[in-house]
C-alpha cells in the first residue's frame, strides 16, 4: 500500500529477488507526496568542503540528538551506515545529484557571506548542502526538486522491472486471522467497487497523517489511511502518535512550505506592526532557533494578539526583502516562485504571510528494526507511515527522504527473507469476513438517515488538533481535546450523505469511510500527548517543560482494542535496546532534564552490532 | 475582491446509468488569494458533494490537477481566480480517459508512455555498493535535472492537435522530453539507433505537426520546443544513416 519512495523501494527489492509484487496507490505513483520534498537526503558521503570528515558515526549522533533520545539507536546506526550506499545506488539508477564544483564558492549564514574552497580532487562527486541540526553539510540534493527526481527515478525502476501498480485504489481493511495478515480489502477510486488483494506479505507505506490537522504542509491525501487500518486490527499499535512536528513557515492560506533557508540566509519574522519579535524571545539564536522553538514563539506571539488578521485567520510576516533581488532570484528561487505563483506576491518588495503548520508524523505503525509490524505476521511498514523508529520525538531535515530510501532497501530485503522462510495459508472464511465488515461500513453510511456532515466533522477534528493538540500542549486543553474528539467520533457514526447519487467513486462516500479511522488516530495523538507529562523534541508541554528521562524515556504504543471503545489503550516500551549514546543535552533548544536513574541507559557503551 | 464568481463545470459520472454529460452552474464568493484549489473544494464541501476532481500536493509539484480552464489546459492549484474573468468554465482534459466530471485517468496513460519510450537508464553495468559514485560534471547534472522536471500533468498532451487526432497512439511532447533526458545522460548506454526505434516514427517525433501547443501551455515552462527540434534533427540523421546503410 503506497507507491511513494518507501513503497516503491520495497517493491523493487522484492521484484529483483524474483517475487511478484503489486503496488496499490491512491494516486498515480509519480504523484505521491514524496515528490514534494524539495530539500534533500542526508548521507555522510563527506565529499564537499563543508562535509569533510563526516562519517556514519556523526550522522548517527546528529540523528539521536535530534530525536531527543527518543529513537531506536540500533535503527539509527543501521540507517546512518546504509545511507551513503543508498544515495550512490540512486545515482546509479539515474538521479542527477548536484556535484562538487572545484574552486572558490560562497555561502550565507545569518545574513553574512562566507567563503569556501572545494578541492579539485573531489570535483564531480556528489555534493551536499547545509540543514538544521547537523554537524556537517550532509544533505544531498538535486537543485530544488530532490523528492521529484528520487520518485521519478524510483518509478523508472518499477517500470523497468514490470512491477504492476494499481493506482486510485484505497485499502480499507487488512485481512487477518488474528495472527497473520494476508492482504487487504480495497476500494477502486475510479469505479467505487470493492476488491480483494491477497498477499503473502503486506507493506504499509502510505506516508504520514498530517491532514488530520487543520493546517498542514502535507498533501491532501496524507490522512493516515495505512496507520488507520493497522490500528483497526486492534493488534497493531501506533508508536509515539503524539510525536508531531510543526514547521514555522507555511504560507497562508494553502500552507505550502517555504524553506528554512529564508531564515538561514537572514530573513526575519515580523508581526502586525511589522516589528520583529524573535530577537526578544530568543536574544541569542533569534530567527535561527530550531523549528520547534520558532514555531512555539510564533504561536505565542499570535496568541498575544500580535498576529496579522486575514480572511484565513491570523498570521505573521516573513521578510526577506533586505536580502536583495539578486540573492532571492538565485539562492531562493523556489521561494520566489511559490510567492508569485500561489500568493501573487513579489518577495523582493513584499512581505510573505506565514504561520506554523503541521509538517511531519514521527509516529506511525510500530515495527521492529526489520520493518515487521508488531502484532501481525506478514505485515510490514516503512517510511513516514512507520514508527521504525528513526526519528523519536523530532526528525531532522533531510532524514525523511533518506529514511524512505534506506528503510525501503532494508525492509525490502527483510521481506524477501520472510517470504523465503515459510509458507502462508489463505483462508477464504477470513477473507469473506473482512469483505463483509467493509460492506457493512459502506451500507451503514449509504443507508444512514443521520444528519451529520462529513466535511464539517473533519474540519471540527482539524480545529481541535490544531488549537489544543498543537505546538503548545497542556493538561486542561488536552483533556478537553480528548472529550471533543470523542464527541466527534460518536457523531461520525451518524453521518448522512448529502450526495444525490453514490454511483462510482463518490468523493463524499470516500470521505465518510475515512473519517472514523482518522478520528481514532486523532484520539491516539491527543491521549498520548495528555499522558506524556514531559516535554521532548516536538512534544512541548507548558505544564511539564522539562525532559523527564527518569519517567518518560519510553515509547508510547497506542492500541484500539475494541470498536465500541472511545479511547486507545496505551502501553509503553523502552525506546531502544541499545544505548550507544546515553541521554544528554542536544546543544540547542535549552531545556531542563530530569536524569534517568537506570545504569543500563546512562553509561556510554561501545557499538554492539 | 467582492466578486461573485460563476462557474460552468462539466459533469458526467460514467458509473451512474442516469448520468448524461452536461454543464452545471455554480456561484461562489471570491476571497483573497483564492485559487481554483480553494474554490473547487468549497464548491464540493458547501454545494455539491458529488463533484469529482483531483488534487494532491496543491503546490504545482505533483501534476494531479490539470484541467481545461476557460479553454486552456493548466494546473488548477496554481490558477488564481483574480487572474480569471468572473465567469469560469472548467472541462476535463481531452485525450485522457474520463473518470468523472473533471477527473481523468492520467496514471494509465503515463505508465504506458513510460513503457513505450523505455524511460529508464539502460546499462550493462552492475551497482557496486562498495565503490565511489561515478563522477559527473555539475553542469551536466543540472542539465539533466532541467529535462527531468516534467511533472506528467498532461497539459502538453491536452493542448496537442496530433494527440487529439491519435489519442491512444501519439506520444506527445512529454515523451520526447523524457527521451532527451536519457539521451543527454551518459549513464544511459543506448545508441541513437535504439532511440530511433522508439520515437523515429509517425507515433513519435515524425508525427509532430509543429503546432507547439505544448510549449505554450507547459506549466513548468519546460523548453519543449528545443527538445522537439533537437530530437527531430537527431532522428533525421539516424533515418538518413539507415537509408544509406541499406538497413
Amino acid at each position: 500500500m503506497g507507491a511513494g519512495l518507501a513503497g516503491e523501494r520495497v517493491a523493487v527489492a522484492a521484484a529483483v529477488s524474483g517475487f511478484d509484487c503489486l503496488c496499490l496507490s491512491i494516486v498515480p505513483p509519480r504523484r505521491s507526496h514524496s515528490s514534494a520534498a524539495q530539500g534533500g537526503m542526508q548521507a555522510s558521503l563527506g565529499n564537499c568542503a563543508m562535509g569533510r570528515g563526516d562519517s556514519p558515526d556523526i550522522h548517527f549522533a546528529d540523528t539521536v540528538k535530534g530525536s531527543d533520545w527518543g529513537c531506536d539507536q540500533e535503527v539509527a546506526r543501521l540507517f546512518a551506515r546504509t545511507a551513503p550506499v543508498a544515495v550512490r545506488e540512486m545515482a546509479f539508477w539515474g538521479i542527477p545529484w548536484n556535484r562538487v564544483v572545484a574552486g572558490k564558492g560562497f555561502y550565507y549564514k545569518a545574513g553574512k557571506k562566507y567563503e569556501k574552497i572545494e578541492p579539485a580532487e573531489r570535483a564531480g562527486t556528489i555534493t551536499a548542502r547545509d540543514f538544521g541540526g547537523t554537524a556537517k553539510w550532509r544533505t544531498c540534493y538535486t537543485s530544488d526538486g530532490t523528492g521529484h527526481t528520487l520518485l521519478y527515478t524510483m518509478d523508472s525502476q518499477v517500470v523497468r522491472l514490470g512491477i504492476e501498480v494499481h493506482d486510485r485504489v484505497e485499502a480499507l481493511a487488512l485481512i487477518h486471522d488474528g495472527e497473520s495478515c494476508t492482504g487487504v480489502v480495497a476500494r477502486c477510486l475510479k469505479t467505487g467497487k470493492l476488491r480483494v488483494y491477497l498477499a503473502r506479505a503486506t507493506l504499509i507505506a502510505t506516508g504520514g497523517y498530517g491532514k488530520l490537522y487543520r493546517e498542514s504542509t502535507n498533501a491532501v491525501i496524507n490522512w493516515g489511511d495505512g496507520a488507520a487500518i493497522a490500528l483497526d486490527t486492534g493488534l497493531v499499535p501506533i508508536g509515539n502518535p503524539e510525536a508531531v512536528q510543526f514547521h514555522p513557515t507555511g504560507i497562508v492560506p494553502t500552507n505550502i512550505l517555504v524553506t528554512e533557508g529564508c531564515r538561514g540566509d537572514g530573513g526575519t519574522l515580523k508581526d502586525v506592526d511589522e516589528n520583529r519579535f524573535m530577537n526578544i524571545y530568543e536574544p541569542e539564536k533569534q530567527e535561527l532557533a530550531s523549528r520547534d522553538v520558532v514555531s512555539r514563539w510564533m504561536t505565542h506571539h499570535i496568541r498575544t494578539g500580535k498576529g496579522v488578521p486575514g480572511a484565513y485567520g491570523a498570521h505573521l510576516w516573513l521578510d526577506i526583502r533586505h536580502l536583495g533581488a539578486e540573492h532571492i532570484k538565485t539562492k531562493l528561487r523556489e521561494v520566489e516562485e511559490i510567492c508569485k505563483e500561489f500568493l501573487d506576491r513579489d518577495p523582493v518588495t513584499q512581505l510573505i504571510p506565514v504561520r506554523p503548520a503541521q509538517h511531519y508524523s514521527m509516529g506511525g505503525v510500530r515495527t521492529d528494526r526489520d520493518g515487521a509490524a508488531y502484532g501481525l505476521k506478514g505485515l510490514f511498514a516503512a517510511g513516514e507511515a512507520a514508527c521504525w523508529d528513526l526519528h523519536g520525538f523530532n526528525r531532522l531535515g533531510g532524514n525523511s527522504l533518506a529514511e524512505t530510501i534506506v528503510a525501503g532497501k532494508i525492509v525490502g530485503e527483510k521481506i524477501v527473507e520472510f517470504l523465503r522462510g515459510g509458507e502462508t495459508d489463505f483462508k477464504t472464511s477470513v477473507v469473506h469476513r473482512a469483505v463483509e465488515k467493509v460492506r457493512e461500513r459502506i451500507d451503514a453510511v449509504t443507508g444512514s438517515s443521520g444528519k451529520e456532515n462529513v466535511y464539517l466533522l473533519r474540519a471540527a477534528m482539524g480545529d481541535v488538533l490544531m488549537d489544543q493538540v498543537g505546538i503548545f500542549r497542556n493538561e486542561a486543553d488536552l483533556r478537553d481535546a480528548v472529550e471533543k474528539l470523542q464527541a466527534i467520533y460518536e457523531r461520525s457514526k451518524k453521518i448522512g450523505l448529502r450526495s444525490s447519487s453514490v454511483h462510482g467513486a463518490n468523493p463524499e462516500l470516500s470521505a465518510c469511510l475515512r473519517l472514523p479511522g482518522m478520528v481514532r488516530l486523532a484520539l491516539c495523538i491527543a491521549r498520548g500527548a495528555l499522558m506524556r507529562t514531559e516535554s521532548r523534541g516536538a512534544h512541548a508541554r507548558e505544564d511539564y517543560p522539562e525532559r523527564n528521562d527518569r519517567d518518560w524515556l519510553k515509547r508510547t504504543l497506542a492500541y484500539w482494542k475494541d470498536d465500541r471503545e472511545l479511547l486507545p489503550v496505551l502501553d509503553y516500551e523502552l525506546p531502544s535496546r541499545v544505548w550507544e549514546m546515553p541521554p544528554g543535552e542536544r546543544g540547542y533548544g535549552s531545556i531542563k532534564i530530569i536524569a534517568s536513574e537506570d545504569p543500563g541507559i546512562c553509561s556510554p557503551r561501545p557499538e554492539t552490532n | 475582491m467582492g466578486r461573485t464568481l460563476k462557474f460552468n463545470i462539466f459533469r458526467f459520472n460514467a458509473e451512474d446509468p442516469a448520468s448524461v454529460p452536461h454543464m452545471d452552474g455554480f456561484r461562489l464568493e471570491e476571497t483573497e488569494a483564492m485559487t481554483l484549489f480553494i474554490a473547487l473544494n468549497r464548491l464540493r464541501e458547501q454545494q455539491d458533494p458529488t463533484l469529482m476532481f483531483d488534487f494532491m500536493c496543491r503546490a504545482g509539484i505533483c501534476g494531479s490537477c490539470a484541467m481545461m480552464i476557460n479553454g486552456r489546459p493548466d494546473l488548477a492549484c496554481h490558477t488564481k481566480t483574480k487572474d480569471l474573468p468572473a465567469e469560469i468554465t472548467l472541462l476535463p482534459m481531452p485525450v485522457f480517459k474520463l473518470i468523472g466530471d473533471l477527473s481523468v485517468d492520467t496514471g494509465t496513460w503515463f505508465r504506458s508512455m513510460n513503457e513505450k519510450v523505455r524511460s529508464w537508464i539502460h546499462t550493462d553495468n552492475r551497482f557496486e555498493p562498495g565503490e565511489e559514485e561515478e563522477r559527473m560534471d555539475n553542469a551536466l547534472a543540472e542539465n539533466i535535472y532541467e529535462l527531468d522536471r516534467c511533472i506528467e500533468c498532461g497539459c502538453c498532451v491536452a493542448a496537442c492537435g496530433k494527440a487529439a487526432m491519435m489519442p491512444d497512439k501519439f506520444m506527445g511532447a512529454t515523451a520526447f522530453c523524457r527521451i532527451t533526458r536519457f539521451m543527454v545522460d551518459p549513464r544511459d548506454e543506448r545508441k541513437s539507433d535504439e532511440y530511433f526505434e522508439v520515437v523515429g516514427n509517425e507515433e513519435g517525433i515524425f508525427g509532430c505537426l509543429g503546432l507547439l501547443g505544448c510549449e505554450d501551455t507547459c506549466p513548468k515552462n519546460l523548453p519543449l520546443q528545443d527538445q522537439l527540434a533537437m530530437l527531430r534533427r537527431k532522428m533525421g540523421f539516424s533515418q538518413i544513416r539507415h537509408l544509406f546503410s541499406g538497413k
